[in-house]
């Protein structure tokens, strides 16, 4: 790279474009977007594991008034692709996990439609299943490689003899559970069929990407789908990849002669069908002098996947980079099992990854006598331990001594259990958190001049990240224009290419786009061009990318309070700061960095699917009993980022922040409960329980 | 959800009526859960009876010195009542923990007493469960059973009611009032409720037809030292872990009178009579209180996912009491 | 069984023929198109459908439209009627919502809270329910605790309520 772009509209703090669209309720949702005479479909779902449906009598469901038809895999289309495990559904009669989609009813209404799914008879002819998630199991399956294609395993020196040889040793196994996504907006697809082509509603952080994927499925011409999401109410990774509801979706027009059909799951429908962040099992072994010097590593990682796809989260992957140590070994294992299909969760890799290896850092920092900043200076690698590559930039110090000084960390005493505040134990903790700084290839962007300035057209996605607001103050700049120049169209696959809103790239992806598409616009028309001039542009090769790592890093603290008498916990105070390259729009950075971390108290403090083995399914499969923080969960949130210049990243000089603030969140707030009481929980949630008896 | 008629009671003889001569009509107040079932596929009603316009809106007081609450009354609206919060602030406290405020909005006295369990088998119909499908087995049992009962469960079911408004009418010796196809009659909250025993598709005692009318709250002026505790996995809107109604008499030092109910423990709310009985007389202290928690929580018989429960609910009773106490002081 | 519904949304009466078994939520979004109210869940428990029923803030997905027929509704689409309400622009100045799902909702539930203060409701973390209630941050974040953000928001969502409340 060479001159980042420069920045005007860049780093102003901007109202988000769509947002009185939003706080009115508005702006439309992929099931909102008026269809003409719609059909409602409800989904069906296995009531066992695994199996083979024997009949499946659709009689008295279609004797029904008002239901139009019924989907099952006796009627259903073949697919012209049935490689992915996952999206390969109504093919034959066979059941692969507890709530995989078998069938749909299509009726006049949502009512109709759903009470015609309670009549309808599946027989099935059972098969054991297996859906118990043990690290004890001896029939662990090693993947090719971990998402998104980083090496399964990875050694460098003699990890056993240096750990064996460290005067102070940490050998700790650390647990997550199975989580759930959750966006506030269900997944949802409107499937409208006519003509010969498909026009699909929905809820995506990828429009091209369900382009994509459905014209392969059905054999149909990439051209004839067109795929619209213009406002998505949440993904954090679930609505990444489409999953089997589209399918459904698109057959279940299928059956209606050019009628449009809407399907929302429902939130119950989607723990089975929508993708989760599998459990982990994380043995981590650190060997240190008693400087609290790293000499070595070891994260060994144990998850789960479904056997009908696999999917092997980079839970270790984070490891390989954060702390300088000449022995090291990571490894990821996975206990196939007849369960729902995992899939992306925020930060996937990191964010479980840097529970458990921020936890034992603080447990090092114990061992060692050392402030648990202090240890993380002093393990800080000059090049990146993995590859021996330098980093683009590397502020994680500057992070932690910023915070040290934000938060009041200096005056700390290290001693565990000894605050006591009204019959409330205080403590506080901290830890590091690390991303990488994405850039994925092919997104396109086109310019074109209009009457009132210029129209930026680009697929990408908002999925509450501010894409509509922050990509049109890179155009602004990028073009040299003032912000009300600018007419950013985003979200249908109408408009050139984009990649997926997902492993924080969006912005950094689609950003660079846009400014190769300004960049050619200028070329080819000055600065006072005509209407209708227009120039595209695509995401350029970067040759540093093979030079230099590239990540964003911060430091988490947290204060915590636990009652001493019912275990209680609660979060007063949190301070996240971030090196995240340049931040575009103040505004919006702010709520994503906060956002994250208030997911990381929800990961810390409540989140947990809890999949009864004997059944295959999710049992609390809603959100009475699946606990996402609440408002009064969540207290203070300080957010400060570094002023940080990476010239190598892209030419905005952006390294994403989607998914870096929920990263070490919840280590920090397990360190400060070890600190407030000295019991130290290496098990996700902290609830009370845990500290009672 | 199947399909219902609807019909708006004019008065409560015309409801009772509708609903007796159907068995598979049901009362609509509130809906917050009856809709809730329906959709879930765990209530069927042909007939849903809305009894929102019968005038059983008003919170008044009694001649007796107690206070009668309307089965109408919204819970937001009764934890509001100036007479509630002044004279029995324990159960405008317990109102106000349960739900959130959109609900309580909703949520009518009578519904808020025939709420359901919150176990999620109940709530599931493709699994097993004895309240929902008498004999088809229990699931919580050897399952999931974190937030069920560790006091008077039965081998058939393990659940608890979710309600914190009934545990604090339970304390304070309410009596439902409710009109049946065979005249009126009164129930002491304490009896309303059932244990699971061999038939936990039963909640309460209440006859098919019966309609709640209202909630009669003695005379009781301990109870203007009344507390509620709730503790949960969320700071709010969430369902009780355990949770403690507690009003305290307390003179020179000493208990003269206690009234405890426990919620989250059973399939009821629970009067902890044992620990009222083991109070009486003795010191107001913390070692007292832990005691008499002790006396109550003996029979506990916790489940491998709630062992928990017994710790925390001594706990909530200790500085439940012991705040009380310091009130008094 | 069908239903003739007569229901008064955002200062306008419709009439609907629908199912006994809608839901003044569903009556809303499919019936009406009036979709400024949001399914999140379906049975109370994100908030994402609230809405003000004469005036005091419910949620619609379990209520049956045919047995909510004499109720005055309003939506967050309702309330930015002659330029909008207070509490929508301090939720934009605020930046109090980010993917904007739950945000209606949030909105409504915050007109709602409001009211509830004006009028001496207690809470469940008001330290005396016989006095009035002090607006704090506490008393916003325990009000709001029926609106579930998944995106993180509530920071923004408690200084917004709290600046149009007048707190500090």
């Amino acid at each position: 790279m060479t001159e980042l772009l420069r920045p005007r509209a860049m780093g102003s703090d901007v109202a988000r474009l769509e947002g009185w669209a939003k706080v009115t309720g508005t702006a439309p949702y992929a099931y909102e977007h008026p269809v003409d005479n719609p059909a409602h479909a409800h989904a069906l779902q296995a009531s066992i594991a695994r199996g083979r449906i024997t009949g499946i009598d659709t009689a008295a469901a279609r004797e029904l008034p008002g239901v139009l038809a019924v989907l099952t895999h006796e009627n259903a289309p073949a697919l012209a692709s049935t490689e992915d495990g996952e999206l390969a559904i109504l093919q034959s009669g066979e059941v692969h996990y507890r709530g995989q989609l078998i069938g749909a009813v299509i009726a006049e209404n949502p009512e109709i439609a759903r009470h015609a799914a309670a009549l309808v008879r599946v027989d099935y002819e059972q098969a054991g299943h297996d859906a118990e998630f043990s690290a004890e199991r001896d029939d662990l399956h090693t993947p090719e490689q971990v998402n998104p294609a980083f090496a399964t395993d990875t050694a460098q020196g003699d990890l056993e003899a240096a750990f064996e040889s460290a005067p102070v040793r940490v050998d700790a196994t650390y647990t997550t559970p199975m989580e759930h996504n959750n966006p506030m907006e269900p997944h949802t697809t409107v499937a409208v069929r006519g003509d010969g082509g498909l026009t699909l509603h929905d809820s995506t952080q990828g429009a091209h990407t369900v382009r994509q994927v459905v014209a392969k499925l059905f054999g149909l011409d990439r051209e004839r789908v067109r795929v619209v999401s213009p406002h998505v109410g949440g993904g954090f990774g679930s609505k990444g990849l489409p999953h089997s509801h589209v399918v459904l979706a698109v057959m279940a027009a299928g059956l209606l002669e050019g009628r449009p059909v809407k399907l929302a799951l429902t939130r119950q429908q989607m723990f089975s069908l929508t993708g989760h962040r599998t459990p982990t099992v994380q043995r981590i072994r650190l060997g240190a002098d008693r400087d609290g010097r790293l000499t070595a590593i070891a994260h060994d990682v144990i998850e789960q996947s479904s056997k009908v796809k696999i999917f092997a989260e980079q839970s270790a992957e984070p490891s390989r980079h954060m702390y300088a140590a000449g022995n090291r070994r990571t490894t990821h294992r996975l206990a196939l099992l007849d369960v729902p299909v995992p899939s992306w969760m925020r930060a996937p890799g990191e964010c479980p990854g840097m529970f458990a290896g921020e936890v034992a850092m603080d447990e090092l920092a114990v061992a060692c006598g050392l402030d648990p900043v202090e240890l993380r200076l002093r393990n800080e690698p000059e090049t990146d331990p993995e590859s021996g590559k330098p980093f683009s930039s590397r502020n994680l110090v500057a992070c932690l001594r910023e915070g040290v000084r934000r938060f009041g960390w200096q005056d700390r005493d290290p001693e565990p259990g000894v605050r006591r505040e009204d019959g409330w134990l205080v403590g506080t903790g901290v830890a590091s958190a690390v991303y990488p700084a994405n850039v994925f290839p092919g997104s396109a962007a086109a310019i074109r001049r209009t009457a009132d300035g210029y129209q930026v057209r680009i697929g990408a996605a908002d999925i509450g990240t501010g894409t509509w607001t922050a990509l049109s103050q890179i155009a602004a700049d990028a073009l040299g224009v003032g912000l009300e120049e600018i007419d950013l169209r985003i979200g249908d696959t109408e408009l050139p290419h984009a990649t997926v809103a997902g492993g924080s790239s969006g912005l950094s992806s689609w950003g660079s786009a846009v400014v190769d598409a300004a960049a050619a616009f200028r070329e080819k028309f000055g600065t006072d061009p005509s209407v209708g001039d227009e120039a595209d542009g695509t995401v350029p090769d970067n040759p540093d990318r093979k030079r230099y790592e590239m990540k964003a890093f911060g430091a988490q603290f947290a204060e915590v309070r636990v009652r001493e008498d019912t275990g209680e916990v609660r979060v007063p105070r949190m301070l996240g700061v971030f090196a995240a390259g340049r931040i575009v729009n103040p505004r919006t950075a702010r709520s994503q960095f906060v956002g994250g971390m208030t997911m990381g108290i929800s990961m810390a403090l409540h989140e947990q699917s809890v999949l009864d083995p004997r059944f295959g399914h999710v049992v609390n499969h809603d959100f009475a009993e699946y606990h996402v923080a609440t408002n009064a969960d969540v207290h203070r949130i300080d957010v400060h980022w570094l002023d940080e210049h990476d010239p190598h990243v892209n030419p905005v000089g952006t390294k994403g922040i989607g998914e870096i603030g929920i990263v070490g969140a919840a280590a920090a707030v397990a360190n400060a409960a070890y600190h407030a009481t000295g019991l130290r929980v290496r098990e996700l949630p902290i609830t009370p329980d845990r500290f009672l008896g | 959800m199947n399909p219902f008629d609807y019909r708006r009671a004019e008065d409560a003889d015309s409801a009772v009526a509708a609903v007796a001569g159907r068995p598979a009509a049901a009362f609509l107040g509130g809906g917050t859960n009856l809709v809730d079932h329906m959709k879930l596929g765990i209530a069927n009603p042909e007939l849903l009876v809305d009894v929102t316009r019968l005038p059983l809106g008003g919170v008044e007081p009694l001649e007796d010195g107690g206070v009668r609450v309307g089965a109408g009354v919204r819970n937001s609206d009764l934890a509001a009542d100036p007479l509630i919060r002044e004279r029995y602030p324990v159960l405008s406290q317990a109102l106000l923990s349960g739900a959130s405020g959109q609900l309580r909005n909703l949520a009518t006295t009578g519904g808020n007493l025939l709420q359901r369990t919150r176990c999620v088998y109940f709530q599931d119909v493709t699994t097993p469960c004895n309240k929902r499908e008498p004999g088809s087995g229990c699931s919580a049992i050897g399952g999931w059973n974190r937030y069920h009962a560790v006091l008077g469960a039965s081998d058939q079911c393990v659940a608890v009611h979710p309600s914190d408004m009934a545990v604090a009418l339970c304390a304070l010796d309410a009596v439902v009032r409710v009109q049946g196809p065979g005249g009126h009659r009164g129930i002491p909250l304490v009896d309303f409720h059932r244990l699971p025993g061999e038939e936990p598709d039963r909640d309460t005692v209440l006859e098919h037809g019966e309609l709640i009318t209202s909630i009669d709250l003695p005379e009781l002026p301990m109870a203007a030292r009344s507390k509620y505790r709730k503790v949960r996995d969320r700071a709010s809107y969430a369902f009780a872990l355990v949770s403690v109604a507690a009003a305290l008499d307390v003179a020179g030092g000493r208990v003269r009178e206690a009234r405890i109910a426990f919620g989250g423990l059973a399939h009821k709310p629970w009067r902890a009579t044992r620990a009222e009985e083991a109070l009486r007389g003795e010191p107001a202290t913390a070692r007292a209180f832990g005691a008499a928690a002790d006396a109550e929580l003996a029979d506990a018989r916790p489940l491998p996912g709630n062992g928990f429960k017994v710790p925390m609910a001594r706990s909530a009773l200790v500085s439940t009491l012991t705040e009380l106490a310091g009130e008094d002081a | 069984m069908e239903a003739e519904i007569t229901l008064d949304v955002d200062g306008e009466r419709h009439r609907i023929t629908a199912d006994t078994r809608t839901t003044v939520l569903d009556a809303l979004r499919d019936h009406l198109g009036i979709t400024s109210a949001k399914k999140g869940c379906d049975h109370g428990q994100c908030g994402a459908c609230t809405v003000l029923a004469d005036g005091r803030r419910v949620t619609t997905c379990l209520s049956l439209a045919v047995a909510s027929q004499d109720v005055h509704f309003t939506t967050a689409q309702g309330l930015a009627r002659d330029g909008g309400h207070p509490v929508q622009q301090a939720f934009l100045d605020h930046d109090a919502f980010q993917c904007g799902y739950c945000t209606p909702g949030q909105v409504c539930s915050a007109v709602g809270v409001l009211d509830e203060f004006g009028r001496g409701w207690p809470s469940a973390v008001t330290p005396d329910v016989r006095a009035e209630p002090e607006l704090d941050d506490e008393e916003i974040r325990e009000r709001m605790s029926g609106n579930l953000c998944r995106c993180g928001a509530y920071t923004g969502i408690v200084a917004a309520i709290g600046e149009v409340g007048g707190n500090r």
